[in-house]
């Protein structure tokens, strides 16, 4: 049931997301199942009502502003690539992670995108600013790897 | 001239009635042949007809067995052992190939709010007047709902359960067999018995089994009503089931048999498909709840409330819970009436959770005789997945799957307890079931396969996120005497 998704994602596809996000062969498939499995309208991309429909993310008290964070500027829809995009922020940080390519610029995962990620919960109008002495005293003393990480199974 | 003219006419007409009455002798001749063939095709039907009525319906219908399904089952094991064998060695040739997992996508934590949200104010100074907000409480949020996205309790459950190892069914995945040669070989096979041997086997199975149902009901009530009556009704009800059981090579085990609901009592058991009616009425005899319902539907309904007493609501009466309790009151108040069988869950769960009973069944009264039903995976996916199949589909997968094997285990009956009310009575029998069958226990809607979550859940998480910002002093104030 599972794996008769994985027949749509292509090869190239999957390197690429590799490259970018640092999520294994593995875990990219079973994403792309549970991906696929969320997109009732079988069209390729994710709509709000989709994620709305996961009854334990509606009645998170941020359930909502965790569905925004998903969704560019503007749009309705986010394809996998997006998906796994925003997904991939919450890959644990991996100390002997060597960077392959020194241009690739920071990994998603780093602690300042998490930490930027937790931000754009707060930054409702997306203007980039909340106070802040506030954001100072969360980045000193929170072990934000841990706390904005989730264990992947490979 | 003339004479020319009128042999030639005379020919023609001649050679006209020649071609007619060789097409006259063809067309006969194609017509034996064609009846010769209709014949042999009749012949063989009645050959048919009868090694299965002898070999499968008449043992089944006395429940003998002659140990067929046995070998089968146990030639099927050696196989599907085979064929997981050889897909491993394949993975460890070639290791782009997707590793089917039963394991989860991601590793949670399970604390609860207070504790997660505690551990992530460690390091914030306490406020002495007790309630707190800090910014980073957001994390505990964000990740849990991230980690809902990648992977939640419920949604899960509407979909088929997913296997850990191949059974040679396309169905259940669609790379495995471009491995080898061999294993490609092996489930061609599989595919030709599945559906050339096996199923008109069991199509032929249904159709003897269900039109018995009809018309031995339909003679069973016209009998006056007596002791007699109940007993053939009984008779033919089973013998009927057995039958159908057989159509989907059913192998049944029953557990703690002395559990068995009696009269006057409520059955109540997990829901996967419609095939666990057939099931349990493998065992026993027991009066079926619905809705009225048109169709093939309908007309068996119609026939099997004519020999026993079996409760069937119009779609407007279902509305009124008030009307619909009274009914099954007064069924279960007569001891001379077969119990109830009800599934609380209102919907079809894939069979790895049990989801929460509604509480309606729980109101009545009476002996609650709970029974849970665990199909085994490997041979057959036995969950309905409406939204995907409708029942005609869904019984042809059923009976194109290699076969049904269940186990089924008859709980102690449970009453309800003083100071305890439906909906904790309804909860402590769905552990009891979820306990026995090796099933998760969720205390989620199965009705959320179609709905919305209820408003009134948010606000339950909200009230508890804000009684550790507001304080404990704060809430006890407001809770006061109201």
């Amino acid at each position: 049931m599972g794996s008769r998704a994985s027949s749509l994602l292509r090869e190239e596809d999957i390197e690429e997301i590799k490259k970018q996000t640092g999520f294994s062969h593995s875990q990219i498939t079973r994403l792309y199942s549970r991906f696929h499995s969320l997109d009732k309208g079988e069209n390729g991309a994710l709509s709000r009502e989709d994620f709305q429909r996961i009854p334990e993310l509606a009645i998170n008290p941020l359930g909502d502003r965790i569905i925004n964070a998903f969704f560019p500027e503007g749009e309705d829809q986010v394809n996998f690539r997006g998906f796994m995009r925003t997904l991939a922020h919450f890959r644990p940080v991996e100390d002997n992670e060597k960077n392959k390519d020194p241009t690739s610029g920071e990994p998603l995962n780093s602690r300042t995108n998490k930490l930027f990620f937790a931000f754009q919960l707060y930054d409702l109008d997306r203007d980039d600013k909340i106070s802040r002495d506030e954001l100072l005293q969360v980045l000193e003393k929170v072990d934000v790897e841990q706390k904005m990480s989730i264990r992947f199974l490979h | 001239m003339e004479k020319i003219n009128s042999f030639l006419s005379f020919k023609k007409s001649t050679e006209c009635l020649c071609a007619r009455v060789e097409c006259k002798i063809l067309r006969s001749h194609l017509l034996r042949e064609m009846e010769g063939a209709w014949e042999i095709a009749f012949v063989l039907f009645q050959v048919w007809l009868s090694i299965v009525v002898g070999l499968i319906v008449l043992p089944a219908m006395f429940g003998v067995s002659l140990g067929f399904t046995d070998i089968y089952i146990k030639v099927l094991v050696k196989t599907l052992e085979w064929a997981t064998l050889r897909i491993q060695r394949g993975q460890k040739e070639q290791p782009t190939l997707p590793s089917q997992s039963a394991n989860g996508i991601i590793e949670k934590d399970d604390g609860s709010m207070e504790e997660e949200i505690g551990e992530l104010r460690r390091s914030h100074p306490k406020n002495l007047a007790g309630g707190d907000f800090t910014m980073c409480d957001a994390f505990y949020f964000c990740k849990k709902g991230i980690e809902n996205i990648v992977e939640d309790q419920v949604t899960q459950r509407f979909t088929s359960e997913e296997l850990a190892s191949w059974n040679l069914l396309t169905r259940t995945n669609n790379n495995f067999r471009y491995i080898s040669v061999r294993l490609t070989i092996i489930w061609g096979l599989g595919v030709f018995i599945r559906y050339c041997i096996l199923l008109p086997l069991r199509i032929t199975l249904a159709v003897i089994g269900l039109s018995w149902l009809v018309i031995g009901t339909t003679l069973v009530g016209l009998l006056p009503s007596c002791n007699a009556k109940n007993w053939l009704s009984d008779l033919v009800h089973i013998t009927c089931y057995r039958i159908c059981a057989r159509g989907l090579s059913a192998t049944i085990r029953y557990h703690n048999k002395e559990n068995r609901p009696k009269k006057g009592g409520i059955c109540v058991a997990n829901h996967t498909s419609p095939i666990d009616i057939v099931i349990l009425a493998n065992d026993g005899c027991y009066a079926m709840v619905g809705q009225v319902h048109g169709g093939l539907m309908g007309v068996i309904q119609r026939s099997i409330v004519r020999s026993c007493p079996h409760v069937w609501f119009e779609r407007s009466e279902m509305k009124d819970r008030h009307a619909v309790a009274k009914r099954l009151k007064d069924h279960i108040a007569d001891k001379t009436k077969l119990p109830i069988l009800i599934f609380p869950e209102g919907t079809c769960i894939n069979n790895t959770s049990v989801m929460m009973f509604k509480k309606g069944s729980f109101e009545i009264g009476g002996t609650i005789y709970p029974v849970a039903i665990k199909y085994d995976p490997q041979f057959g996916d036995a969950f309905w997945n409406s939204a995907k199949y409708n029942m005609v589909s869904y019984l042809l997968r059923m009976m194109t799957s290699w076969a049904i094997v269940c186990n089924v285990w008859y709980l102690p009956p449970m009453t309800r307890q003083d100071g305890e009310d439906a909906v904790q009575f309804a909860n402590r029998v769905k552990s009891a079931i979820a306990h026995q069958g090796g099933l998760v226990d969720l205390s989620w809607d199965g009705g959320l396969k179609r709905e919305k979550v209820k408003e009134s859940f948010k606000e339950e998480q909200q009230k508890m996120y804000s009684s550790m910002i507001v304080g404990s002093d704060f809430h006890e104030a407001s809770v006061g005497p109201a």
